[in-house]
């Protein structure tokens, strides 16, 4: 199958005005997004992602660069263009955004209210839709009465009703708790397996990106920091900001009180090994032990499966006279694909 | 009980009943043409706000202070400034049918200030939504703005009638019938104290019904 770029965003920038001056949000953006993938975008709050996933379907225009949907430059659209597009590019929300007065079945439908399709043709659409998600027994009820995972489904079931190409998820499940954030991943996943729609996702949860997204682009101030395959980012992650988010999800962090409460003795060393799915940690560690005559105490471990690929580590106190815990440490160090970091002067 | 509670009212009975009428009349005429009005200019005045979804800073600061300046006329000056134009526009100046204009002019700018703050608490995100399930401007209106503000519309609608029944009486000092008129003939220059405490207690049961009818449409709305 050839790979098509179906989003790509050509050197964007883009500004606010703002009472106490210029505000750049976006900075030389440059971005490809290959046709039925999960792309992630990740990074904090204010990092620019929301301005960035309203560039995909027009919501805001670019102060320079250009964005383009397969042939199409969206920011040179005319009205009537981006209404157009934006029946292929869909979107839902952090906050679901439902019409409070509106049935789930007339908020499904709202998309293509305007648009001269048959009553008959609407109401077997909307159902179709809303059994997908789960919701078939709903479609007379109103909003307020939903949970918000359920809220979040309908919004799904909305933005599917034009049959879109490209689904984009502002923080779509921010507002969820871990089970339900599950819940919607699954559907986002099966929609892009099964209807093989591109899925754009904005988020600033680590989570989100392992366990849906092929390919991630970190964002910070504006700027894209780091952009590639998920494992491969986030196994060698070379900025600090994309450590930072790796950090987030794996529990090889010893806060200070730990680290007193561990009453390690005089003169160790803590170290943090952090290793992938070609290299396994444990023969080394047991022959480093072994050859440096070091005693080698295990803390903290931790592994995950990303894209089928393990990622893991272990914390370590590394023991005895301080020649020999050097030299182990030198060694460790020479591991091709593992990531040796002391971390005595723990925070 | 009546004729001895309020004997002035008794033997102007015909004219008592006929200025509660006319008070209904100017109350329901001038409401439903400032609500279209009010309408109007409240979606000109969101649509064109300077985030809103067609930004215009000119139309938008001509509605802005025209609705400034006609707010800080005090009403009573203001139906006299308008005598010639009512008497163009309705032919007298006059009687129910000359009371209409003034109360429109008078009651619009309150009205539509208080429609726009209806619409202005809808939820942007919900306008922005109505932008990205590829909705026109004016489908915006339509179905999200207008739609989704009818329990505000109605809640504003209520208080603004409310406010309306009160204009209607200071019409009646300029000769423009109902019971403000009633009241200033036998309550004020004949000095009859119980026809002046009729007319409140019609007034009071007619902001009683409104408002009852408006609390009730809007809780039947709400969902």
């Amino acid at each position: 199958m050839s790979k098509t770029d179906i989003i790509s965003f050509e050197n964007v920038n883009k500004t606010f005005e703002t009472d106490e001056g210029q505000n750049e949000v976006l900075s030389g953006v440059n971005l490809k997004i290959e046709q039925g993938k999960i792309f992630g975008i990740i990074g904090y709050s204010g990092a620019g992602k929301s301005t960035l996933i309203r560039c995909i379907n027009g919501l805001e225009l670019p102060t320079s660069g250009s964005i383009k949907y397969l042939d199409t430059v969206v920011n040179e659209l005319s009205e009537k263009g981006l209404i157009d597009l934006r029946s292929e590019i869909s979107m839902i929300f952090q906050q679901f955004n439902l019409m409070p007065q509106r049935t789930i079945a007339e908020n499904v439908a709202l998309p293509i209210k305007y648009k001269k399709i048959g009553k008959k043709q609407t109401t077997a659409k909307v159902d179709e839709l809303l059994s997908l998600v789960g919701l078939s027994d709903k479609a007379d009820a109103y909003p307020n009465s939903l949970s918000g995972g359920q809220k979040q489904r309908v919004a799904i079931a909305r933005a599917l009703i034009n049959d879109p190409k490209v689904l984009l998820c502002d923080e779509a499940t921010s507002a969820l708790d871990p089970e339900t954030t599950d819940s919607i991943l699954e559907i986002l996943k099966e929609l892009n397996q099964k209807l093989n729609i591109t899925v754009v996702v904005v988020t600033h949860e680590m989570k989100v990106i392992e366990q849906i997204c092929e390919d991630v682009a970190v964002l910070h101030n504006g700027r894209i920091v780091e952009t590639g395959n998920v494992y491969d980012v986030f196994s060698h992650p070379k900025e600090e900001i994309t450590k930072r988010f790796v950090k987030t999800t794996t529990n090889l962090n010893v806060s200070k009180g730990l680290y007193q409460a561990l009453g390690l003795p005089e003169g160790h060393r803590l170290i943090r090994v952090t290793y992938n799915n070609e290299n396994t940690i444990d023969p080394v560690i047991s022959l480093v032990s072994r050859k440096y005559n070091v005693d080698i105490s295990i803390l903290l471990g931790d592994i995950k499966l990303i894209q089928g690929k393990l990622i893991g580590g272990l914390i370590i106190s590394v023991e005895g006279n301080e020649e020999d815990i050097e030299n182990a440490y030198k060694e460790l160090k020479l591991n091709i694909g593992i990531e040796v970091e002391v971390i005595n002067d723990v925070e | 009980m009546l004729n001895s509670l309020f004997p002035n009212v008794g033997t102007n009975w015909p004219e008592f009943t006929q200025s509660i009428v006319e008070t209904i009349e100017m109350v329901i005429l001038s409401g439903i043409i400032s609500l279209i009005i009010s309408l109007v200019i409240a979606v000109i005045l969101v649509v064109t706000k300077h985030d809103g979804i067609n930004p215009n800073f000119i139309i938008f600061n001509i509605f802005d202070k025209l609705i400034n300046l006609f707010r800080s006329i005090p009403f009573i000056i203001l139906i006299v400034a308008l005598i010639p134009l009512t008497t163009l526009i309705s032919g007298t100046a006059i009687g129910v049918t000359g009371t209409i204009f003034p109360l429109v002019v008078g009651i619009t700018p309150f009205f539509a200030r208080q429609i726009e703050s209806a619409l202005n608490e809808i939820d942007p995100g919900l306008i922005e939504t109505g932008k990205a399930i590829g909705l026109s401007n004016f489908q915006i209106v339509k179905s999200i703005y207008l739609h989704e503000g009818i329990i505000s519309i109605t809640r504003m609608t209520t208080t603004t009638i409310i406010s309306l029944i009160g204009l209607t009486a200071i019409v009646g000092v300029v000769g423009g019938g109902g019971l403000g008129n009633f009241a200033i003939q036998y309550g004020y220059q004949q000095n009859q104290f119980d026809v002046t405490m009729a007319c409140i207690i019609v007034l009071l049961i007619l902001v009683t019904i409104v408002q009852v009818i408006g609390t009730l449409i809007a809780e039947l709305l709400t969902r």
